[in-house]
């Protein structure tokens, strides 16, 4: 029987027009999901659950508006759902200690996560949180089977390798070639019913402060051809004005 | 004034060229920064020592640096490295690394900055579509966005130090399976052409494989590509569920420019896009846009590089 844990993250659908106002992003009229790579960890665990028996808990760190990605991921088949309750935004350090410590109090023998998040882009939390436990941990995994250990296939200079994982351990998943499973009336009817197991902890300082966010730089208008022509005119800009071949 | 590390970015033992604008980014951040160089001969070291601007090298010797293993390698580095604000590259590994180094030492990790001003650091968030700048109080380890920061000039002759290190391998490679083709990943890659639904059939790729040849370039897709066509796999997809690519040239074929398609690329130094229909949301971020079919425009574009290229 294995204890399994998924951490699955509230962020903007990744259609959503991300707006500026003031010095500060403003989410009040985006739609959010769960974060696209977070679907992957889910299925990666279910997967493992299957394949050896156990139990499957979802975890969020956030305020109340992200049970719902807990919901999304209890209709899709985890066993159990847990919000770390926290309303800031808090640096790596803050939010792995937070989950370094739930983690362990759950007694988890694996942990699957996004390899980035979509909001921040950062993959810092699947190692970050491995290295505080102690943990192996394998990132941008592509393929996960599952035994006594984990064998994991991940992206390596020249091709991929297939790793010996033992566990405890946090895998962090990509894509791959995974079909994700989607809810069926059942879950989705359940998911609805479940309660989320709501945690209050104590929230550490954080030593990396936001100053402002802005809009990216827009960048300057190009150089604009008609006509399939013109390729041998950008080829000599490519080499002469850009300097990049 | 803050003492800084620069961990070299290292590709299959030998120091990357980008670690020359690691030592730039880090000068920015404080000192003159001591460069570790994670190897297993110390002489892999010598092309840090040429980059002007560090304060020393250390090769940081051990065999836990043939294979990559996240906790084998943070725990050899973290015994080497001097306290201080840690600077690394931004690819896939670094960043693994980087982060299991700050939780190691109870420090922060910022990561992908692409600007640093006054000691605060600009990263891009939401897959580019904003920007956040970050004050630091304290130790923390930085990656940098490869291709964004002048590089350090070469030709010097920095004091290289060889300091045995050693860490607990955590994983264990079973296997190495080499891509069927020679040509680059295109996370990799510092030039990709990529093609999307609007290149009609997988076999026509053959005609962007041509052009990345010529460049020794990488060939990338867009997720339609790979979601309609079984023979382009997932590895070749750029993008929000796919690779995030920082090359100094990125040339977008069939490709309309849709939000998630733009998360993986927008930061290419250059941009270039073939595409038929002159509104598509693509020849916004491109530096050469041309509005032409590919059947057009590939055989042109092809045969201009080959000549340039011989
Ligand atoms: C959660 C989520 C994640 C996603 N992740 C990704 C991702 O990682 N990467 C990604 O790419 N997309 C991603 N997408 C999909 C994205 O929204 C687009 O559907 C996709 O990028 C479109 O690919 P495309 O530009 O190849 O195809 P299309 O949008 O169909 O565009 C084809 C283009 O080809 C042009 N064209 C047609 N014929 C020719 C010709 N003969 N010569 C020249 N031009 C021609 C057309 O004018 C058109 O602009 C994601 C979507 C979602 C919802
Ligand atoms: N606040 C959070 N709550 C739960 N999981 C999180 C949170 N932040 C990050 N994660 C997990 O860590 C992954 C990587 O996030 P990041 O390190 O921010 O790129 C995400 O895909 C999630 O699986």
């Amino acid at each position: 029987m294995s204890n399994i844990i998924v951490l699955v993250k509230q962020v903007p659908d990744t259609n959503a027009r991300i707006v500026v106002s003031g010095d500060r992003v403003d989410l009040s009229a985006v739609k959010k999901v769960m974060s696209p790579y977070d679907e992957f960890a889910v299925e990666t665990a279910l997967q493992h659950r299957e394949a050896v028996g156990g139990e499957v808990t979802a975890i969020t760190v956030g305020d109340s508006g992200a049970d719902k990605v807990l919901k999304d991921a209890k209709a899709i088949g985890v066993d159990h759902i847990v919000r770390i309750d926290c309303s800031e935004s808090l640096d790596s350090n803050a939010l792995q200690s937070i989950l370094a410590a739930t983690v362990s109090e759950l007694g988890a023998h694996a942990v699957y996560c996004g390899k980035s998040a979509a909001d921040t882009g950062a993959g810092s939390t699947g190692p970050g949180l491995a290295e505080r436990l102690g943990w192996a941990s394998v990132s941008n995994s592509i393929n996960v089977s599952f035994g006594e250990q984990l064998t994991v296939v991940t992206p390596s200079s020249g091709g991929n390798a297939r790793l010996s994982v033992p566990l405890p351990a946090v895998v962090s998943c990509d894509k791959g070639d995974m079909k994700v499973r989607k809810p069926n009336v059942k879950g989705i009817m359940q998911a609805k019913k479940a309660k989320v197991d709501v945690r209050s902890v104590d929230i550490p300082a954080s030593s990396v402060t936001v100053v402002a966010h802005s809009m990216p730089p827009a960048k300057p208008a190009g150089k604009s051809y008609d006509g399939g022509a013109a390729a041998a005119e950008v080829a000599r800009l490519l080499r002469d004005e850009a300097n990049v071949i | 004034m803050t003492e800084t590390v620069v961990i070299a970015e290292t590709v299959k033992g030998t120091v990357h060229p980008s670690t020359a604008e690691l030592i730039t980014a880090a000068q920015s951040l404080g000192s003159q920064p001591v460069v570790v160089v994670p190897c297993t001969d110390a002489s892999a070291a010598e092309i840090a020592a040429g980059f002007v601007g560090s304060a020393r090298v250390v090769a940081a010797k051990s065999s836990v640096f043939e294979h990559y293993d996240a906790a084998g390698w943070a725990s050899a580095i973290d015994a080497v490295a001097p306290a201080g604000i840690l600077v690394a590259s931004a690819t896939p590994q670094s960043k693994d690394l980087a982060a299991r180094i700050a939780a190691r030492r109870e420090i922060s990790v910022v990561q992908d900055v692409t600007q640093i001003e006054g000691g605060n650091l600009t990263s891009p968030i939401y897959s580019g579509k904003a920007m956040q700048t970050v004050a630091l109080s304290g130790d923390a380890v930085v990656t940098i966005r490869p291709n964004v920061f002048e590089a350090a000039p070469t030709g010097g002759n920095s004091e290289v130090s060889i300091v045995d290190t050693t860490g607990n391998m955590a994983t264990a490679v079973q296997e190495f399976m080499a891509r069927a083709s020679s040509r680059l990943d295109v996370a990799e890659a510092n030039i990709i052409v990529s093609g999307g639904r609007g290149m009609g059939s997988p076999d026509n790729f053959v005609h962007l494989e041509k052009i990345a040849d010529t460049l020794g370039a990488a060939v990338g897709a867009s997720r339609a590509a790979v979601d309609t066509w079984d023979e382009i796999p997932h590895s070749m997809q750029v993008g929000q569920t796919g690779k995030t690519v920082n090359p100094n040239l990125y040339i977008a074929v069939g490709i309309s420019g849709a939000i998630q398609h733009l998360a993986g690329m927008r930061s290419s130094k250059y941009i270039v896009a073939i595409n038929k229909d002159a509104d598509a949301p693509i020849f916004q971020h491109a530096d050469y846009g041309i509005v032409a079919t590919w059947e057009e425009a590939l055989p042109v574009l092809e045969s201009t590089l080959s000549s340039m290229m011989n």
